[in-house]
This record gives structure tokens, sequence and C-alpha cells, in this order.
């Protein structure tokens, strides 16, 4: 016996996700810009769902407030913005903002457990939303458009967003692949499946949640940068709504709550049933929080943590497994 | 003297928030969870006595009447379909599972009642409307009273029910230790489906005062359960007259914030509750060293 982290399928797999990046990266080259802005709201949707996972999965963190920081992202980008700065630029001081955000949150946020956490989190997008709508120079309560964007060329402006998405979705990603793998990743994985016993272990729990926090707070920021570059216009009403939350929950406990791939099969279901209903509407809405709320209750590690379960596939790996010998041999 | 009329319309208000908070902090009480869905439960009771005053012309505290029976069958049937199955896989489960429930039940009402807001004002007759001047600029309305008391009543009512009656007694010893309860013979599972059925009735009076102090529509539902919380919070979480106190707190907190400006009174209380879960919970003193 032996144990591994690679098997035949998931390096296959692995390269294969470089190939689509690599693919995906040609896309604004071949279609019209009204698919790149489609597969814009793809990305933002896995980088949210891959970010919300890493706090519920990984941190046993249950949000109902991120939607704060995808608000001081897309906000930031136009403050920067407004302020002289090229918007490529604004966009990324955007996201550190966040980032930066995040670490005092985190200081007293993380001291709070389960229902605290979560209407705590909701409650302190609240108050950034209340001070955002207080603002005049952010546009108040009605919105505000990010006019510097304009200078380029739609088409090379979606280009370039699509571009921005993508890099992000991919650094993010790879950070918590790599986070995950390291032996830091071992202890969030000992936190997440019992928090007590990792702790009376030596693991250092609210550092780990800490690190988590802030990356989540970077990534979510990301998104809301995104989602201004992709849209151009935002207001409080929608940029801090707490639907954010709602699709962030439904992506990842459909996708599978605590695995690598689920979160990024959960945003390709959620962008498929946008791009099928896209009248949405109230029916749409009361499917999703039906389904999100039947798979807590029934298939609580959700389409992809099934099938890893009943298959031992893992495509992506960050944990290890057991090989038997006898494979071993077959595959010798 | 305007800051003490603000701060005794805060009383009202906060009163109205205490009803609110009631059923969440029972649930909280009896069985650890919060019920994300509380303020849409609230909203959905509104909207039942709503129906009821459109269709037969009653007054809607007759409505209400009528509509404690189905809210009380819904509090069961919650539990036992979703809650229950929730409790049994861990501390996040009942969360998500009942912030599935919300956005269902807002959009469902979405569905049927449109999204215009509604009110019950109108059906309730002269009380929304009487108030009478107790002293120079300290204005007193009646329905601020009504709700007062009735939010004492509910809870000396809770109070007595559970120091005085048997039910109360099984309720409590499954609060304290579910598995000891078990053992001398309380069926649990009965236990916590009327908790949740008394919650879910208190959360319909609540849609009640919320309907005819205000106006409300289908996604009205998420304030209210952020306002509730905030009580339940403030007041320490488990404890029932805690709550009251801590309703009226955000109240008084929410009027005195108006009075500095008008969109400042639902942050005031905000931060009155973020003050007191770092007070509780700590981490002031890393803040105050990360600002430094």
């Amino acid at each position: 016996m032996r144990v591994a982290r690679w098997t035949r399928t998931s390096k296959f797999f692995t390269a294969g996700t470089g190939l689509v990046a690599v693919l995906l990266a040609c896309v604004p080259l071949v279609f019209e810009p009204d698919v790149v802005q489609k597969l814009t709201t793809l990305l933002i949707l896995v980088l949210l769902a891959a970010m919300w996972n890493a706090l519920a999965g990984y941190g046993g963190l249950l949000s109902v407030g991120q939607q704060a920081f995808i608000g001081i992202g897309a906000y930031g980008t136009v403050y920067f913005a407004g302020l002289g700065i090229t918007p490529y630029v604004a966009m990324l001081l955007a996201t550190l903002l966040a980032g930066l955000i995040a670490i005092p949150i985190s200081l007293f946020a993380l001291r709070l457990r389960a229902a605290q956490f979560a209407i705590g989190m909701w409650v302190i997008a609240e108050v950034i939303s209340i001070i955002v709508r207080l603002n005049k120079n952010l546009g108040a309560g009605t919105g505000i458009s990010l006019i510097q964007l304009n200078q380029f060329d739609p088409i090379f402006r979606q280009a370039y967003t699509f571009w921005l998405a993508l890099a992000f979705t991919i650094v993010f990603m790879a950070a918590l692949f790599f986070l995950l793998r390291s032996p830091l990743g071992a202890s969030l994985q000992a936190i997440r499946d019992d928090e007590d016993a990792a702790r009376s272990l030596g693991v250092r729990v609210a550092a780990r949640k800490r690190l988590l926090f802030v990356l989540a707070g970077l990534g979510c920021g990301a998104a809301g940068v995104l989602i201004v570059a992709n849209t151009l216009f935002i207001e409080p009403g929608s940029i801090f709504s707490v639907q954010w939350s709602a699709y962030m929950i439904f992506m990842v406990l459909v996708g599978g709550l605590g695995t690598f791939e689920g979160p990024i099969l959960g945003a390709i279901l959620l962008f498929a049933i946008q791009t099928t209903f896209t009248q949405g509407g109230p029916w749409y809405l009361v499917g999703l929080g039906a389904t999100a709320a039947l798979f807590a209750l029934l298939l609580p590690r959700g389409l992809w943590g099934t099938i890893e379960e009943r298959l031992g596939l893992r495509l992506l790996p960050v944990g290890y497994r057991v090989v038997e010998a006898k494979h071993e041999q077959r595959a010798a | 003297v305007t800051v003490l009329n603000a701060a005794l319309q805060g009383v009202f208000l906060g009163a109205f928030y205490a009803v609110l908070a009631c059923g969440l902090s029972i649930m909280f009480g009896v069985m650890r969870i919060i019920n994300l869905a509380h303020g849409d439960v609230a909203v959905l009771g509104a909207y039942i006595i709503f129906v009821i005053v459109e269709r037969t012309g009653v007054s809607a505290f007759v409505a209400f009447a009528i509509a404690l029976p189905v809210m009380i069958l819904l509090g069961y049937v919650l539990q036992l379909t979703v809650l229950e199955r929730s409790l049994k896989a861990g501390i996040l489960t009942p969360l998500l599972a009942t912030f599935g429930l919300s956005i269902v039940i807002q959009n469902l009402l979405q569905l049927a009642f449109s999204p215009d807001v509604r009110s019950l004002g109108g059906s309730a007759g002269s009380l929304t409307t009487s108030s009478a001047q107790v002293a120079s600029g300290l204005s007193v309305s009646a329905l601020g009273i009504l709700v007062l008391m009735v939010a004492v009543l509910v809870f000396g009512g809770l109070q007595i029910f559970l120091s005085r009656t048997r039910a109360g007694w099984m309720m409590r010893a499954t609060a304290e230790d579910i598995d000891a309860a078990e053992l001398v013979g309380i069926n649990s599972r009965n236990v916590y489906a009327w908790a949740t059925a008394i919650a879910v009735a208190i959360a319909g009076l609540g849609g009640l005062f919320l309907g005819i102090r205000s106006v409300f529509d289908p996604v009205s539902g998420p304030t209210q359960l952020i306002f509730a919380f905030e009580a339940v919070v403030i007041g320490g979480m488990g404890s029932l007259w805690g709550t009251l106190l801590g309703g009226i707190a955000l109240g008084v907190a929410q009027t005195l914030g108006a009075q500095v400006h008008p969109q400042f009174a639902v942050m005031a209380g905000h931060l009155l509750f973020l003050a007191v879960l770092i007070a509780r919970f700590g981490g002031g003193r890393a803040l105050l060293r990360a600002a430094r």
C-alpha cells in the first residue's frame, strides 16, 4: 500500500484544465462581444462560488454577507477611477482594498459562530451599503456608472474585461488549490472536519480562518470589480443585495460543499439555468431556494461530493488517497 | 423634549421588534438554531391576515385570530419537515436550509401577491390614527401602547407557561438536555414541534403589527429578520426577558439615530448590535490595536 496524490485521471484532468484556460483565453478573439460578456458572467460565478466554498467548506464559516466585499470591489473601482487612475489599475486597487478591509472585520467577526457570524456579516454588509447610500460622490442610492471605461472601444473593452476575469479566476483558484495542498491545507481540512479536535492537536484555528477570510474578501472584491467592469453601472440596492449570498449558497451546495471541483460545477449549473430562464422571475428563484434547501437536507455533499464518494474520482487533487498494492501492480 | 419623545417612540417601536424577535429567541433557546426564514414567516402571516381581511371584511385583529391556528399548524409542519432533519446534520445545515426556505417564501409571495406594497392599517379601526398628547411635545399613540402591552403580555405569558405548566417544564428540560429529557419519557420531537409552532404563531403576531404600523411587500422578510436577530443578540441570546429589553434598546437606538439623520436610523441599530457583539465576544482590543 502507498499514499498517492495523483491518479492517471487527475493528471489528465489537471493538464486538461490548463488547456481549457488557454482555450478560454482565445475566446475574445473568436466570439462576438455578447458571448464574451456571458462567459465573463460565468467566470464571476465560478470565482464567487470558489470563494464562498473556501469560507464555508474549509473554514466552517457560513457568511450571508460576502456582498459587502463585492460592493467594496465594485464601488472601489468607481472611486479609484474617479480619481483619474487608469480603470484597469483602479480595478486592482479596489480588489486590494476589499482584502484590506477584510482584515479589521476578521478581527472580531471570526470570534462569532454559526448564526452570529452569518447574520453578523449580513449586518456588516448592510452597514457598508448604508455608508455608500449616504455618500453623494458615489451616487448615493441611485447608482453610478464607470464612465472611464467608455474610452475603450466596446469590443476591446469586453475582451480586456474577460481576460481580467480569466486572470482573477485562475489566480484565486490556483491560490486556493496550492493553499489546500500545502501543509496549511491539511490543517484547514482538519478544521472543516472537526474544529475542536483540530485545535486540540495544535492547529492555530484562528490564524487559519483569518487566512481564508481575507482570501475570500479579496476574491469577492475581485468579483465585484468584474461585475462593474462587465455591466458598467452599479447601484447599492443590487450590488449589496443578499441575493449574491443566495447564488453562492446555491452553487456551492449543489456542486458540493468542501470539495474543490464542486463549486465550479455548481457555477456552470447556475449559469446554464440563468441562460435558459432569461426572464428570471419568481419561479426561477423559488426553484433555486428549494433546490439549495433540499441539497442541504438530503445531499449535503452536493453533486460532486456524491460523485467523488461513489466513484472515487478526483480530478483536481487537493487531498491524498491510499492506493492498494494490487492496483499498483496493475498500474505498473 | 424631542429627544425624549424620540426615545418614547423608540420604546414602542422596540416593543414591536421584541414581538418579532420572540419566536427567534424561543427557537434558539430550545433548539439552539436560528431560523433565517423567521422574518419571511412573519411577512407570510401578514399576508394571510391580509387575505382574510380582503375576503371577509373583518378587522385585522379578528383576522389574526382566524389566522392563528393556520400559523400554529405551519410551525408544527415546518419543524417536522425541514428543521428536524436539518438539526441532525450539524450546525450549518439549519442555516442553509432556512435560508433556502426564506428565498422560497419570498418568491412564492411575489407570485401570489405581486411586488406591490400592502398594509393592514386601513382595517385596524381608529386605533392606527388616535394618539394622545401627554405633555407638550410628548405624544403617545394608541397603537404604540397596544403593541407594548401585547409584548409584555406575550413575554409574561411565555414566562408563566415555561415556569408553571407541565408542557413548559418539558420544554425547558428538553432545552437543557435532550438526552436526559428523552430518558424520563419526554417526546422531544413533539416538544420541538410545539416550540416552533409557538414561535411561528408569535411571528404571525409580529406580522400583524408590521402590517398595521406600516407597509409590507414580499421581500420585507429579511429586514425583519435582521431587526429580530439584533434584538435577540442585544438582549443576550437565550434569555427571554432579555429579548424584550433588547428589542426596546434597538427601537430606541433607531429613533434616536433618526434624530441625527433620517437615514441614520437603521444604521444606529446596526452599530448598537455590532458594539454588543464586540463587547460580548471580544475583538475590540485587537481592532483598536489595528487602528493604531
